[in-house]
């Protein structure tokens, strides 16, 4: 308990407090009020990021559960086969992002790498690009690869939600002449509705404050172009050592993740008493 | 999907051979071959990228620069794995496994007890320090690391093993307290009280009971908290510098920066750092993956 409230807690109501103070972290930290905070507002390398971070969100959730429902369906499913590609979907989870990146690295590098050999024996010029480089590229690029490592975890999320829709739900509807394509908006989808809760919350949330790749691979480059707020954050506290304005991006950060993670919540009435079995009669 | 369905409709009709159910059994499998390609399609987005670096890793540096990637020309070699053994990886991996074996004990033991706290005594101050607990669940680590850093900075503890296994082990405090609760509320409390009346106390019913009984799910958070602290990356870069206590994911940049050119010996080195990690699957894989999906869906 004391460990969580000196690790978690304080630093919480530091970054709050942080905020209001300007400070190079030598000296003592000078009263600054909202100083920070006017700066916040004016600064245009923040708005950047606030937008590229929005970017990441929106077309993180919307890459990522279209594919992680299809594949968690398919792995539910029956045939033997699938549990061995259920388990090679989990590769991904094991490697760590530094790994991650390391990998993508050398398969992008446009000498050397894997695509541009791929592009060169195939004849297919358009493997052979800057991925890294193209300022009007590089941002989907590392969307892509953070779908490419957090798609196997959705996809084992809902592929337990799925198996906990009861089969008689299925052979009601099919007795009720439904086609398969209304099983799947009429039964699965309203089932899983918990699953696509909890999933997105977490895409969106971690998508939110994702560092780890773009800090590794792109530092925010091309020019600003994938400069996330996490980032942002980060090279302004441990670069320009200015904790004071650092701390008004983490409280930022901190506050919409929260926010979004309970208004998600709330809005899909995930606490309320509502029935898991709607329509099994 | 609905195959019961399908099953049982044809095992009770008697025109089984008639062309209605056969035409359908082939629409099906129709879109059985459109599904199969798919799931290949992803699978190979999955595979490939990892079959590269694999292959990769057993080059020289010369090969892999002249001969095409993903074909093993001109000879395998296992020298890189020497080469990164020899630039310090074998440090960082002492350092991983230390940490990680010393965040799993200390998360366990402090959550277990906290959670057989909360739900035996149900005071005001247990159920405030619950919800505060709760809100941690919401509160990503990159919005407190700043002022996580400064209070490591001025506890003496940058740059040691013990300030990340602390604060790792912190930030896994609030979900391995809740899936704890949840558990142990379900204990039934008849057993508890037969064993107080008995004589017992309060601890030696933790000791006898409570942890004999918690096994499954503490195992489950072992692996769930285990994992995320060994592949964590942004705790090291911040709260650590030198090379002596640098982590796998961190050793890894590192080694980048050293190896830049040399694919091969970068490619050999993530490969290692994951190694154990995949013994483990190998070993128990079912238990890994359920761990990770019954923390989150709770």
């Amino acid at each position: 308990m004391a460990l969580f409230g000196v690790f978690i807690v304080v630093p919480m109501l530091g970054a709050i407090a942080l905020s209001l103070f300007r400070w190079n972290g030598l000296g003592t930290p000078h009263w600054a009020g909202a100083q920070n905070w006017i700066q916040f507002a004016r600064d245009p390398l923040a708005r950047q990021a606030l937008t590229v971070t929005a970017k990441v969100v929106v077309l993180s959730w919307v890459l990522q559960t279209p594919i992680s429902i299809a594949l968690g369906l398919f792995t539910a499913g029956r045939p033997r086969y699938r549990s061995v590609y259920a388990a090679l979907y989990v590769l991904p989870l094991l490697l760590s992002t530094a790994g991650i990146a390391l990998m993508w690295e050398a398969l992008l590098d446009p000498n050397f790498g894997g695509l541009t050999a791929l592009s060169r024996s195939l004849n297919l010029g358009f493997l052979r690009q800057n991925w890294l480089g193209n300022p009007s590229i590089t941002l989907y690029v590392v969307i892509g690869l953070i779908a490419w490592q957090f798609i196997p975890f959705h996809t084992l999320l809902y592929a337990m939600g799925r198996r906990q829709i009861p089969d008689v739900l299925y052979e009601a509807a099919r007795l009720d002449g439904a086609s398969p394509a209304q099983m799947f908006w009429r039964v699965t989808l309203p089932q899983l509705r918990y699953t696509i809760v909890t999933s997105s919350t977490l895409i969106i949330v971690g998508s939110l404050t994702y560092f780890d790749i773009v800090y590794i691979m792109t530092n925010g480059g091309p020019g600003y172009t994938t400069r996330v707020l996490s980032l942002d954050m980060y090279q302004v506290a441990f670069q320009q050592n200015e904790y004071g304005y650092a701390s008004v991006l983490a409280v930022v950060l901190g506050v919409v993740g929260v926010g979004i993670a309970l208004g998600l919540v709330r809005f899909s009435g995930f606490g309320s008493m509502s029935s898991q079995q709607e329509g099994a009669a | 999907m609905s195959q019961t369905a399908t099953r049982s409709v044809r095992a009770q009709s008697p025109t089984r051979s008639t062309p209605a159910p056969s035409r359908r059994r082939r629409r099906v499998s129709v879109g059985q071959v459109v599904t199969f390609l798919l799931a290949t399609v992803w699978l190979v987005i999955v595979i490939a990228p990892i079959y590269y670096m694999v292959l990769a890793s057993f080059r020289s540096q010369g090969t892999y620069l002249t001969g095409n990637p993903w074909l093993p020309q001109g000879g395998l070699t296992v020298s890189e794995y020497g080469t990164v053994f020899g630039a310090g990886l074998g440090r960082y991996l002492v350092n991983s496994v230390i940490l990680t074996a010393a965040c799993i004990v200390l998360t366990l033991t402090i959550c277990l007890g906290a959670a057989y706290r909360i739900v035996r005594r149900s005071t005001r101050a247990s159920a405030v320090s619950f919800s505060i607990l709760l809100l941690g669940l919401a509160i990503p680590i990159q919005a407190i690391i700043v002022p996580l850093y400064l209070l490591v900075y001025k506890a003496h503890l940058y740059d040691t093993l013990f300030a990340l296994m602390l604060a790792m082990s912190a930030a896994a405090v609030p979900v391995s307290v809740l899936v704890m609760v949840n558990f142990v509320r379900d204990i039934p409390h008849e057993l508890i009280g037969a064993m107080l009346v008995d004589g017992g106390t309060e601890w030696t019913v933790f000791r006898r009971l409570i942890v004999p009984l918690s096994k499954p799910v503490l195992a489950t958070l072992a692996i769930y908290n285990g994992l995320n602290v060994w592949n964590n990356f942004i705790l090291p870069l911040v709260l650590t510098q030198s090379n002596s206590v640098a982590v796998l994911p961190l050793g890894l940049t590192k080694l980048e920066g050293q190896y830049a050119i040399n694919v091969p010996a970068v490619m050999a080195a993530v490969l290692l750092s994951v190694l154990p990690l995949v013994v483990l699957f190998v070993v128990m894989r079912k238990q890994v993956m359920r761990s990770l999906g019954s923390v989150i869906m709770r």
